[in-house]
This record gives structure tokens, sequence and C-alpha cells, in this order.
């Protein structure tokens, strides 16, 4: 399972499961109290006119617009997929979305739906949320994504495989996914919810980032807590680390949870000042999120006409 | 994104309420004081804030004497249940006038606002709280039935922390049933004036609370009073040793919180990025005016160059300038006297061999600046290892063994403060065991909390404050 372009030192990480695993435990452990101190600090930065607007900008630039529920059809799709083209149709200066994340049954759908436009179309497989099932099945459903269009998949790692310590099984799973995804970049969702400590986070961040990963994403925004910022930080750190040692630059995308411009601002200040303001681009940093994009047009209202303008005044799609 | 520049977020210098003259507080009046008046600056700037009238020897004498008669008459007699509800009114408008407090903390002494915002004042008035406690209660703190206060307590504190250190004297003298004069630092008097407004608006009995202003000629008058029972100081080392003198001889009491050169030692198997904080926390914090700041990084050799190219990076992302502005992590240097201080000894540093690493971080042209700095490749025979700077300059040495880390942090005539990063559990409590040192915190620094005693070993001073050790400063026992 050897990466040939990285490292030695990180290559023979990958080089067997021992080796792996070794490496998995050498790095640096994460205090608890710490990073949630640290995070919480970051969070009182006050962010205000000028550079409120560009944070606003930015972030709806990042955003995955998401639909990901059971009852997601055709026509969902399409209205998702209008409003990620033009998120407030009264000002057609408003930045576009990354991507609209959807299913993989229906990427063909929102493909049709943005031919043209550059915005992405990400799709969840390998058995999202859960990723419970055959190595063969969660494949099968990375190549019907990607052949149907799909630019990114945003796949989800075998918790179960992880908690047990078989890291060599995750490892090879994200290869694989990697190999199957073409030209698609690669998010890989280690679903932080389920793996509890910040010690694993940092853990099966290195973990996807060694296998291939283009971006780590927190959670499939099924399980609670979802995104998190002492999660993210700590994510953010492995990307600057990993940037470090290789020269390479690798993504960070939250998902579940943020709501609010607020939120979304906080998320942006610990971008900025733990990462670096390299990653403050939709190629290096994105939101998984539904409700967000309405908050953010509300917000980027609020600053351009000098008052609040009420939920009536953005599409709800 | 291009690059994105925070714009300015200054909290209101109006919220201050700043007067153009500040008067001292003797027998719950404000006085016109017949010393010198002082001008109080804004280091971040320069600019006058306020004309503080300022005390004589006579005024002195006028504040014991005043303490006397209100110990006397009502406060030693005032049954403990009572004297609480004056604490706990104290506390709840200190947190009332928390806004205000913050502001004027950070116009006279250049402390970034989110650290007088989030951590003077809230601790100030946790401090109050806590004390309001134990005033109904110190039959059963462990020092005998009925413990007697001692009587007037003579209280100088530094300008680095003004309110917050007014707090750790105030509170524990009056919960013990004392009363206090107290002489604030000459460039950060205006935070403890506008205390003796609360103690008027808390209908505090006049004279339990006297507050002169002046400078260290009026220190001196204090410790030498004869109607004093007790001084407590907190400051420099060199003044520590001659109050010690002065009161030699004398039937009073004495405790002293002198200077530190606290040693933060980071194992190779430490959370990095964590310890990195701390290490920040450690001596930026305050732009390292903190007694018991962690001034000597002692890094194991097989991390040192880890550690120190991550705490670097962390190092450039600080934000120094407007201490009002809510997105400053360090502000200015409390006066131009203590600037130069840290320059010479920051001087010394690059003559005597040792590598100077300055944050790249824009300095403003005007106040009282200075650039967070790590000197590595230090040695212990270097002045920056021994000598306490009082800035916001690290002093980076390594070690190879655990009992290496021991000797060298102990290595020093201070003993205050020290920090243990590791992630072995067993390695802490052994260290712990072997430093000398006040306060040790494992894998955080910084930490402050009204019921956990501080205070320190050799010339960091003795006696403790804070907690139920801290009672016994002002207790006959």
């Amino acid at each position: 399972m050897a990466t040939p372009t990285l490292p030695a030192e990180l290559s023979d990480a990958t080089s067997d499961e021992r080796s792996l695993r070794r490496f998995l435990h050498g790095l640096p452990g994460v205090d608890q109290v710490g990073v949630e101190q640290r995070a919480a600090g970051l969070g009182t930065r006050s962010i205000k006119k000028g550079s409120k607007l560009q944070a606003i900008d930015t972030a709806i630039s990042m955003v995955d617009l998401t639909t990901l529920e059971g009852a997601d059809t055709h026509g969902k799709v399409r209205a998702l997929a209008a409003k990620a083209r033009r998120p407030d149709p009264e000002r057609p200066d408003t930045p576009r979305v990354a991507a609209v994340c959807v299913y993989p049954d229906l990427v063909a759908t929102a493909v049709e739906a943005l031919v043209g436009t550059g915005i992405g179309v990400a799709s969840v497989a390998t058995a999202f949320p859960s990723g419970r099932s055959s190595r063969e099945v969660k494949l099968a459903d990375v190549a019907l994504a990607v052949r149907s269009g799909a630019t990114e998949v945003d796949m989800v790692i075998d918790r179960g495989a992880f908690l047990e310590g078989r890291y060599g099984q995750v490892f090879d799973e994200i290869q694989a996914v990697k190999a199957a995804c073409g030209d698609a970049h690669l998010k890989v969702i280690l679903e932080t919810g389920e793996l509890a400590t910040y010690d694993n986070v940092r853990r099966a961040s290195w973990l996807a980032l060694l296998a291939g990963g283009d971006f780590i994403k927190t959670s499939t925004g099924k399980v609670s807590p979802a995104a998190t910022l002492p999660v993210t930080h700590v994510m953010l750190q492995a990307v600057r680390d990993w940037y470090t040692t290789t020269g390479e630059l690798r993504g960070v995308k939250p998902a579940g949870g943020i709501r609010t411009t607020k939120d979304a601002i906080r998320y942006l200040v610990a971008v900025h000042e733990v990462a670096g303001p390299d990653w403050l681009t939709p190629s290096l940093f994105r939101f998984g999120a539904s409700s967000l994009l309405n908050d953010l047009l509300l917000q980027r209202r609020t600053q351009l006409d000098g008052h609040y303008s009420g939920p009536d005044y953005v599409t709800v799609d | 994104m291009s690059t994105w520049e925070y714009a300015p977020a200054p909290e209101s210098r109006e919220i201050a309420g700043l007067k153009p003259t500040y008067r001292p507080f003797i027998g719950g009046e404000f006085v016109d004081g017949t010393g010198e008046p002082l001008k109080s600056v804004n280091p971040a700037t320069e600019e006058v804030l306020a004309e503080v009238g300022t005390a004589s020897a006579s005024d002195v004498d006028a504040a014991v004497k005043a303490a006397r008669r209100a110990y006397d008459k009502a406060w030693r007699r005032m049954p403990g249940t009572e004297r609480a509800k004056y604490l706990f009114r104290i506390a709840r408008l200190i947190q009332e006038r928390s806004r205000e407090l913050a502001v004027l903390e950070t116009l006279d002494n250049g402390k970034p606002i989110k650290e007088s915002r989030d951590a003077d004042v809230p601790t100030a008035a946790a401090h109050f709280f806590y004390h309001a406690g134990w005033a109904d209660k110190l039959d059963y703190a462990g020092f005998g039935p009925d413990p007697q206060p001692l009587g007037v307590a003579g209280q100088i504190i530094p300008w680095n922390f003004p309110l917050l250190m007014l707090a750790w004297k105030i509170a524990p003298a009056l919960a013990t049933g004392n009363t206090v004069v107290l002489k604030p630092a000459e460039t950060t008097p205006l935070t403890a004036l506008v205390f003796a407004e609360i103690c008027q608006q808390a209908d505090l009995p006049p004279g339990v609370v006297n507050i002169v202003p002046g400078a260290g000629d009026i220190g001196a008058e204090l410790v030498n009073h004869a109607g004093i029972d007790k001084i407590a100081f907190t400051g420099s080392t060199e003044v520590g040793k001659l109050i010690q003198r002065s009161v030699a001889g004398t039937p009073k009491r004495l405790t002293l919180e002198l200077g530190g050169k606290a040693a933060n030692v980071v194992f190779d198997d430490a959370p990095l990025d964590q310890a990195v904080e701390g290490i920040v926390n450690g001596i930026f914090y305050n732009q390292g005016h903190v007694c018991c700041a962690g001034s000597r990084l002692l890094a194991q050799e097989s991390v040192v160059d880890e550690l120190l190219e991550k705490l670097r990076y962390r190092v450039s992302t600080l934000r120094l300038g407007d201490p009002l502005d809510k997105n400053t992590d360090i502000g200015a240097i409390n006066s131009a006297e203590q600037l130069a201080k840290i320059r010479e000894l920051t001087e010394s540093g690059v003559a005597e061999g040792a590598e100077r690493w300055t944050s790249p971080c824009p300095v403003p042209e005007r106040g009282f600046f200075f650039a967070p700095t790590v000197f590595s490749n230090v040695e212990q025979s270097m002045r920056i290892a021994r000598e306490e700077i009082f800035g916001p300059v690290l002093s980076v040495l390594t070690f190879r063994t655990p009992a290496e880390a021991v000797a060298k942090a102990n290595n020093t005539p201070y003993g205050l403060s020290a920090g243990i990063w590791t992630e072995k559990g067993s390695r802490i409590l052994w260290m712990a065991n072997r430093l000398r040192a006040g306060v040790v915190w494992a894998n955080t620094f910084n930490r402050f909390d009204p019921t956990a005693p501080f205070g320190g070993y050799q010339e960091s001073g003795f006696g403790r404050e804070g907690g139920r050790t801290g009672l016994e400063g002002y207790l006959d026992v």
C-alpha cells in the first residue's frame, strides 16, 4: 500500500499495517482542555465592517450547498442548483457557491442543472452515511457518482475498522476510492462525532491525508455532534503540518451544524490563524451546509443596505 | 480571498467614564491629597489620561488612623455574616461596572481589552465572591475557633494587574476582619480609585478601605508607619528586600509576592500544539508583565526544533497594537522605563550570543510597544536566563533527561511557578514533587482561581494569597 510520491518518513509509515499503526500512535497527543480553550479564545475575534463583508462573500463561495434526505427529488435538486447559480437573484454580484452536494443517484440531475456554471457537483458515496457495506458496494457507489459526472466525491471512512485499530483497512479503502474517483476530488469524511477523542481525529486526519484524500471532512451531518470548532482546529493543524512536511496543500471541510454567519466567521478566523491565510479559498476550505447560505445572504444584505431585511427576502429552496 | 485584514474593532473609550482628576480616598471620602499630583499616562498613546492627587506622609497617617478607627469601631466587631454582605455587594458592583473598569484598566495599563474584559475584571469579582463566602466560616478554616484579625493592613500593589491585585489584597483582608490602606502603583492608580467609588456605593463603613496613590516614598511611609499591623506587598524582589529590612524587629506581619523566572518544561511526548499555546500564554499574556510568566522554556532536545518551528509560526500570528481593539493580543508596555529595561536585557541576550527571533508584526510608531521575541540557544549563564525581564521575551533552553529538567528549572533564586508538558501522568507528579515553585501547572499555564493559593519560594517571596491558605496571612494564628 505504499504511496511513492511522499517523503521517505511518510511513505515508510504506510509500508505495512504495523508501521502505519506506529506512525499514527506516534503523533503528538491533543490536550482536550488546551484545544478547547484555544478554539474558544479565537471565537472572541470581532470581525466588523469591510472585513465582515469580505468574510461573508468568502464564506458563500465556500459553501457546498447540500441536500441529503431520503425525500430528495429531482425537483429539489434542480431548485438547489438554481440557488447555487444565483444565491441572491436581486443581487447578481453575490458570489456563487462552490458546489452542490447530493446522493449519487441525483448527480446526473445536478450536473445537468449546473452545466457551464463552473459550480462543482459533489456526491456522497461509499454507503453514506454509515459506511457499513462491502468494499464492492462502496466502490460501485463511487463509480455511479463519477459516471454521472460528479466532480467531487465525499466518502465516509469505516469507523468500525478505525476504532478496532485496523488502520490498514481504512487506508486501503481510501486509496481504492481515490483510484475510483479518477479526476474527481476526494473528500474523506472522518465522522468525528463517532471517533470521540481529539487524538482519534488527529490520527484519522493523517490517515486520510496519507491515503491521498484531497480534503478531510468532519462529518456526515447525520451524527451528533457534527462539526465543532475544536475538532476543526485539530484538522486545520493536521493540514498545516502536512504542508510543512510535504509542501502540499490539502483542504478541510467542516459539515453539519454550522447555521449562522457568526459561526461561519468563527471558522474562517480559525482557518486564517491556525492553518494560515493560504487556506482561505474554496479550493482548500468548504462549508458543508444547507441553511447557512440563507443566513449569509441575509447578513450580506444587512451589511450592504445598512438594515436587516428578514427571512422573507431570501429564497427558500 | 486575496488578503483578509480584520477591520479595527475598538471598544469605546467613553465607557471608561474618564475624569480629568482623581483624588485619594481616606476615611470614606475623596480628599485632596497634599502630595505632588501625578499624571497617569496611556502607554499606548503616551497621552496624559488624568491628573491624580497623591498622598503625603500626613495623608498616610490620616489614612492609617481612619483605618484604625474603622477597625475598632465597626469592622472587627461586625459578625462575619454582615461583613460577607458588604463583600458580596462589592463583587456584584464590580460586575455591574465591569465594562467601565475593563476599558479604564486598558487605558491606564496598556493591556489588551480582551484580557481586562475576560480575565482581570471577572477574576477580581470572583475574588470578592469567594472571600465573601469565607467571612462567616472562619471558625471552620482550620485555624482553631474564632481566629482573630490582625488589625490595619498596609497593602502595596504593582502595575501589571492593578484591579486584580487590589482584589487579591483587599478581599481576604476584609473577609477576615481587617481594615486596609492600599497604595496602587504610580503608573496605574485609576481603577483603584473607581474601586473606592464602589466602596461608597456599597455603603462600606468609612475607613475600612483607604486608597493612597503615590510613588515609592509613600509606600515606604506606609511600611514604616507605627499604626500598621501587617504589610502585604506584590512587586519587585528589590523592593521586597527593602521592606523586609524595614519591618525587621517590629511586630508587623509581612507577606511578599515578588519576581519570578519560571520554567515551562516541555517533554518530547507533550501535546505539542497545546504546549505551543501554553508557551504563548505563559510569556506573551499581558505583554509578559506577569510575575509568574513562563519566561524560560525548557524543551527536550529531541523535540526542540519542531517545537520552535511551531512556536515561531504561532507567535507571528499574534496581533500587536491598540489595546482597546478587541482583536489585539499584545498591547502596550506599561511605561517608558519598563520598555527601556526590556530593551536593555534583550540587547544583553544578543551580546551574550543567544539567537534572537522577533515577530515580524507591525509595531505602532507612538506608544510603548515591544514585538514578541524568542531567544534560542540560551545558556543558563546568560542574563536573559537568570534575570526577570518582565516583558514579551522568551528564553529557550534545552535539556536531555527529566533529572536535568528539574535541575535547570530549579536553578534560579526565584520559585514562583512552573509548567510541565507531558502526556505521562506519572511524570507530572514526579516533576511537581521536585520543582521548587509555589504553583506548578500541568499541561496548561497562567490559570488563576480564587480557590487556589498563589505564592513563591526563595526570592519570589513568602505567604500565600487565595484559597483557605491565603486567609492565614490576615489572621492572628
